[in-house]
């Protein structure tokens, strides 16, 4: 009844081409940014945090990145886990390197070098495709993580071979380090996360999301039209690097703190988000969100059921979300190849005509 | 000759042994892929669960014990029997045949004509299930199998190199015995898709689904077939590497070793999957052992990958994959 387009009259260009046409939708966009930025902070605890919020923005971001790869693009990438080990390392030594700046920079430079890295092992997408490129994809993850295992100068000679954020302030607000508080810990990832879906979004809908498609979709026929696929190619790397990159450097400096590269940047970290972006949905940005909330409530709901609620051991809990989420994969690409983004979609649909459908 | 030349040559041969082992892991991979189109990432989590099966099955586990007493109470582990290593290794191609049949019916059939890297993605969702659902059925410990193989050092081999270089290689029972049985395995696998009418089935389906289906052969047949083959392949691989190194999680990365076996060697290809098995492991042993030290060690890892992707950008294909010919 309410969500239509009947009586929402654009009269500029600015209006018709807005990311959000129907006035529900725009209402809805600016509650939860709302909730997020003035409600949320002052209710949660650390537990929420660092269970629920942290991980889930985080994620979020990488789902964005690997999105604008997979979905957009089409290159299919399994080196996620190898680049958010970039923006970790990156980001680490630039806080050490570079004490008086600010975190917030940090991070922003860190994407850039990911993006930079990321570019670098992209070169062969030129080259080959399907498969092959995501099988090559995995030779960044092997190497760029054993090259942080190894090279002692990343990790500052340190003799654990760990990483390790220092506290970093801004405003004057501990947001790394053990002295953060929940809040300011949630605020710092949580803008970094609406600024990334907000320029993800843009760039899909702008003329660089359209070449992606274009090379996605048949990049023979997309080079015929005039799409020149070396710079769609990179640019869709480079771009999803960076965003993977901020998502690493978060991870390590504000959610973890201090991080072993072959464990937290793993092949599983490549798979996981990979998940994410399939369940949630190929070539979405609100699927990115989709997919991550997703894998990321679900562990927590099934120990909390499995474990807190029936007792059953941990090591039980955890191969049966291995099967689970295999079993949810499988489903989904069964039954609806498009994720969660596709069943938001068409909800909105049959919302658009509720209550008169014929 | 000089020191450094011996150990080369006994590096050199336990490359060839290693990557006999990786073509094993690697052929199970080419055959399901040229026979459906389907890259199955799922072939190292298949060996492992094939591993567990047999362990299981040989020692009289009961399937699903952990969570029949998490979820009821009780306290069972055992049937209490053993059972001979050829029964069980029968037995568990039985499960494996089953498996295929499943993966088939439930997967597979859903997903014809879809893109290659969404039935690729399924069988990492599928990796993903089987790792989680044989950790269920039999338990996550690592779990020692024995089905016979001799192990230990080669003695013959120790005492002729000795004479002749006054150096003893160091070379496993186990590799020479996984390297034959390798060798018999291609070689009938070779026979069996060049010379029976299953086989020709099969390669008549890889050629061209429809055009195979309309001389009358069963597509659903020739699948579920291929999958137990790779099934097969799988129960090999997992007794090789189980009998080498325990029946652990780690197994189901083999399918990462090969992955690169393939790339190099081409993915249609089953003589490309032995030469590039071969190549990667002498490639790999040959790094560690002249540049590992300097490097920091562990350059197995990687070196197989980066190789494989130096290669690739000269030749997308492989070395003996077909040409890729693409029309718009």
């Amino acid at each position: 009844m309410f969500y239509r387009e009947a009586g929402d009259f654009k009269t500029s260009y600015v209006d018709d081409s807005q990311t959000f046409p129907i006035k529900f939708d725009r209402y809805r966009y600016y509650l939860v940014l709302l909730v997020g930025f003035a409600i949320v902070p002052f209710v949660i605890n650390d537990y929420w945090v660092n269970a629920v919020f942290l991980p889930f923005l985080i994620y979020s971001i990488a789902a964005i990145g690997l999105n604008i790869l997979v979905g957009y693009c089409g290159q299919v990438s399994l080196g996620t886990g190898g680049f958010m080990a970039v923006g970790a390392y990156g980001c680490y030594k630039l806080m050490t390197g570079f004490p008086d700046v600010s975190i917030f920079f940090h991070v922003i430079a860190a994407g850039g070098i990911t993006a930079a890295v990321c570019v670098l092992f992209g070169l062969p997408s030129l080259r080959i495709k399907g498969f092959y490129l995501a099988v090559a994809t995995l030779a960044a993850q092997f190497f760029l993580v054993w090259l942080f295992n190894r090279v002692s100068w990343f990790y500052n000679y340190s003799a654990s071979g760990q990483i390790s954020a220092p506290e970093r302030t801004v405003f004057g607000n501990a947001v790394t380090g053990p002295e953060t508080a929940p809040w300011a810990a949630y605020l710092f990832c949580l803008v970094f996360t609406v600024a990334s879906a907000i320029i993800a979004r843009n760039l899909t809908r702008g003329m660089a999301g359209r070449k992606w498609m274009a090379i996605r979709d048949m990049d023979i026929a997309a080079e015929i039209i005039g799409v020149n696929p070396l710079k769609a190619k990179l640019s869709a790397f480079a771009i999803s690097g960076f965003f993977v990159g901020i998502a690493g450097a978060l991870f390590f400096a504000v959610y973890l703190g201090a991080v072993e590269v072959g464990e937290v940047f793993g092949i599983q970290k490549s798979f996981l988000v990979l998940f994410m972006v399939i369940i949630g949905g190929l070539g979405s940005i609100f699927g990115s969100f989709a997919g991550a909330a997703f894998l990321v409530l679900l562990p927590v709901l099934l120990k909390n059921v499995l474990v807190g609620g029936l007792g059953w051991p941990t090591d039980l809990a955890a191969h049966l979300e291995f099967m689970i989420v295999g079993g949810l994969i499988v489903l989904f690409l069964v039954a609806e190849p498009h994720g969660l983004a596709q069943l938001w979609r068409v909800a909105k649909e049959k919302l658009r005509l509720w209550p008169f459908p014929h | 000759m000089p020191e450094q030349v011996i150990w080369g040559m006994e590096v050199v041969l336990n490359g060839l042994m290693a990557g006999v082992l990786y073509a094993l892991v690697a052929l199970g991979f080419v055959l399901i892929y040229k026979a459906s189109g389907i890259f199955n990432y799922a072939q190292g989590v298949m060996a492992l669960f094939a591993g567990l099966t047999l362990v299981g099955i040989m020692e009289g586990q009961v399937p699903f014990a952990h969570l029949i007493n998490a979820a009821l109470g009780t306290e069972i582990h055992h049937f209490g029997w053993h059972i001979p290593a050829l029964a069980a290794i029968l037995l568990t191609m039985v499960v494996m045949v089953g498996l295929a049949w499943i993966v088939n019916v439930v997967i597979f059939k859903h997903l014809v004509n879809q893109e290659p890297i969404i039935l690729f993605m399924a069988t990492i969702g599928l990796a993903y299930f089987l790792e989680g659902f044989g950790d269920i059925m039999w338990g996550a410990d690592i779990k020692k199998l024995d089905v016979g193989l001799p192990q230990g050092i080669n003695l013959w081999i120790d005492e002729t190199t000795y004479n002749i270089f006054d150096y003893g290689f160091f070379i496993d029972n186990l590799d020479i015995v996984a390297t034959v049985i390798a060798a018999a395995l291609v070689f009938t696998l070779i026979v069996f898709a060049q010379y029976t009418k299953q086989g020709r089935a099969m390669r008549a389906v890889a050629d061209d689904h429809q055009a195979a289906l309309s001389v009358g052969i069963s597509l659903n047949f020739i699948w579920v077939m291929v999958w137990s083959l790779a099934g097969f392949v799988a129960l090999v691989a997992g007794i090789m590497w189980g009998t080498k190194s325990g029946v652990q999680f780690s197994l189901s990365l083999i399918a990462l070793k090969a992955l690169p076996v393939l790339m190099l060697g081409g993915f249609t290809s089953i003589p490309g999957a032995i030469v590039g098995g071969l190549i990667i492991g002498v490639g790999e042993k040959l790094f560690e052992f002249s540049f590992g030290q300097m490097m920091g060690g562990a350059t197995e890892n990687w070196f197989a990958y980066v190789l494989a992707l130096i290669f690739l950008v000269f030749r997308p294909q492989g070395l003996f994959g077909e040409k890729i010919i693409e029309r718009v």
